[in-house]
């Protein structure tokens, strides 16, 4: 008798093999679906902001003072031994912070010079709290609590520490993902900011994890010129990052088997470790419709 | 009925401790996958109906949040749990090897699908690399909480099934 007809009497009930069935369709489906279009988005961000975001960002809070919490007992031994060393160091550091103010003196002048205290002044920013984190360990995507009302768009750069972190890749009314430059799956156009020379940098879940670095690679640079500790910020070129906001610091370069380009590492300049707030750039690039 | 809110309220708070709490118990940046664990719960304690129907949704939850397309979590997690419902005839509650061995196989399996259609796909090809530092560690972390969550799964299901046999 075949599995689907049904007995007087009794409850109809799907065979589980055809609900599986169904179901992967239902998957491919969306798979087609969001990969294509974003139509989805919609309906699926409102689902979010309404049902998980709040609990997100009432867990997190706990979380964090829970976590804070056991750090603290954990470290009291520890800062007793630290608190000794570092009174010694203040004597030592006091003398070093004289000859340091003389250099800052003459920092300030050559600041001035290049004018890099102004980088960032002339956006508008918004400070965003990050309330959740990618649930597996193959990406590094984070939630902030700040969305759509508080006027977030897709595509707005994300600062901390003074360095790029990443960028918005969807909004919901309350909240909005932000892809990090060390996401496995992100490509941004960069430059070296004392050469101009453009690369592209690649986030890399492995080098990442075992370096803290994440890959450059499509790097000119026919007079070696670049060299470690260079300063890499955004290119001038990229659709979707605005110009000059700093990622990180050039780890190591060498040269492509094809004897052209070079590629290596890039020291991140946030710590995505310990990031807990991130300012979120209200302007987004200007660029040219095609059609 | 019953059986759907608690699958949907167990569901949301093992996501909700997953991409809030335990990211900040996170060890060498690796956190605990605890929707596996629910995902083969179900599978193992009801059937492979229950547990593809859960591993759906647990997937879906991912996907919407932080996945790069919707629907591969999804159905990863769906064949996931119906493999596990197949369990269901070998399952006793007293017995823990058989659960453990579940979570553990089934999140070593999540890992590899997962590394092979999102990574492998896009030339990232270090596979012990990934298998040692991403792979085993998150299943083992996987292990070590279901010590915890899977009796607290446990105790509710099985209280929710002795009161509906009593009904009838």
């Amino acid at each position: 008798m075949s599995p689907i007809v049904k007995k007087k009497g009794e409850k109809f009930t799907l065979p589980s093999k055809y609900l599986l069935f169904i179901l992967a369709l239902i998957c491919a489906a969306l798979m087609v679906v969001s990969f294509s279009t974003d139509a989805l988005d919609k309906p699926v961000n409102t689902f979010a902001g309404f049902i998980v975001v709040p609990f997100q960002s009432g867990i997190s809070s706990v979380g964090s003072y829970l976590h804070d919490r056991s750090e603290e007992l954990a470290k009291i031994k520890e800062l007793l031994d630290e608190n000794a060393e570092l009174k010694q160091q203040v004597d030592k550091l006091t003398e070093e912070n004289t000859k340091l103010q003389e250099d800052k003196y003459e920092l300030n002048n050559l600041r001035n010079l290049f004018k890099i205290d102004k980088l960032y002044d002339e956006y508008d920013k918004v400070g965003a709290r990050i309330i959740a984190r990618d649930s597996g360990n193959f990406y590094h995507t984070f939630i902030v609590d700040k969305g759509s009302a508080d006027g977030i768009e897709v595509d707005m750069n994300v600062l901390a520490d003074g360095g790029l972190v990443g960028r918005v890749s969807e909004v919901g009314r309350n909240w909005a993902r932000v892809v990090s430059v060390v996401a496995d799956n992100s490509n941004i156009s960069g430059k070296i900011l004392s050469t101009g020379d453009t690369l592209i940098v690649s986030g890399n879940l492995k080098t990442y994890e075992t370096d803290g670095c994440v890959d450059f690679s499509q790097l000119i640079d026919a007079d070696g010129l670049v060299n470690k500790g260079d300063k890499i910020t955004t290119g001038d070129i990229s659709d979707k990052f605005l110009p000059d906001i700093l990622i990180g610091y050039v780890n190591d370069v060498k040269m492509d088997s094809n004897n052209l380009t070079k590629s290596g590492t890039i020291t991140p300049a946030v710590d995505f470790a310990h990031l807990s707030e991130v300012l979120i750039i209200l302007e987004n690039k200007q660029t040219v419709d095609e059609d | 009925m019953k059986k759907a809110l608690l699958g949907a309220a167990f569901l949301l708070l093992f996501f909700l401790l997953q991409s809030t709490v335990f990211k900040y118990f996170a060890i060498n940046n690796i956190g605990p996958n605890l929707l596996i664990i629910i995902t083969c719960t179900f599978g193992f304690m009801y059937s492979d109906r229950e547990g593809l129907i859960i591993g759906f949704f647990a997937g879906l939850l991912c996907d919407i949040f932080f996945g790069p397309i919707l629907g591969i979590n999804a159905l990863i997690y769906m064949f996931i749990g119906f493999v596990n419902g197949k369990f269901n005839r070998l399952y006793y509650s007293e017995d823990f090897i058989l659960p453990g061995s579940l979570f553990l196989s089934s999140n070593i399996c999540y890992g590899l699908v997962y590394y092979i259609l999102i990574f492998i796909l896009r030339g990232r090809f270090q596979f012990t690399y990934y298998l040692m530092n991403i792979i085993l560690p998150e299943s083992i972390y996987t292990l070590v909480c279901s010590i915890v969550f899977y009796p607290l799964l446990l105790v509710c299901i099985n209280a929710l099934k002795r009161s509906e046999q009593r009904r009838p």
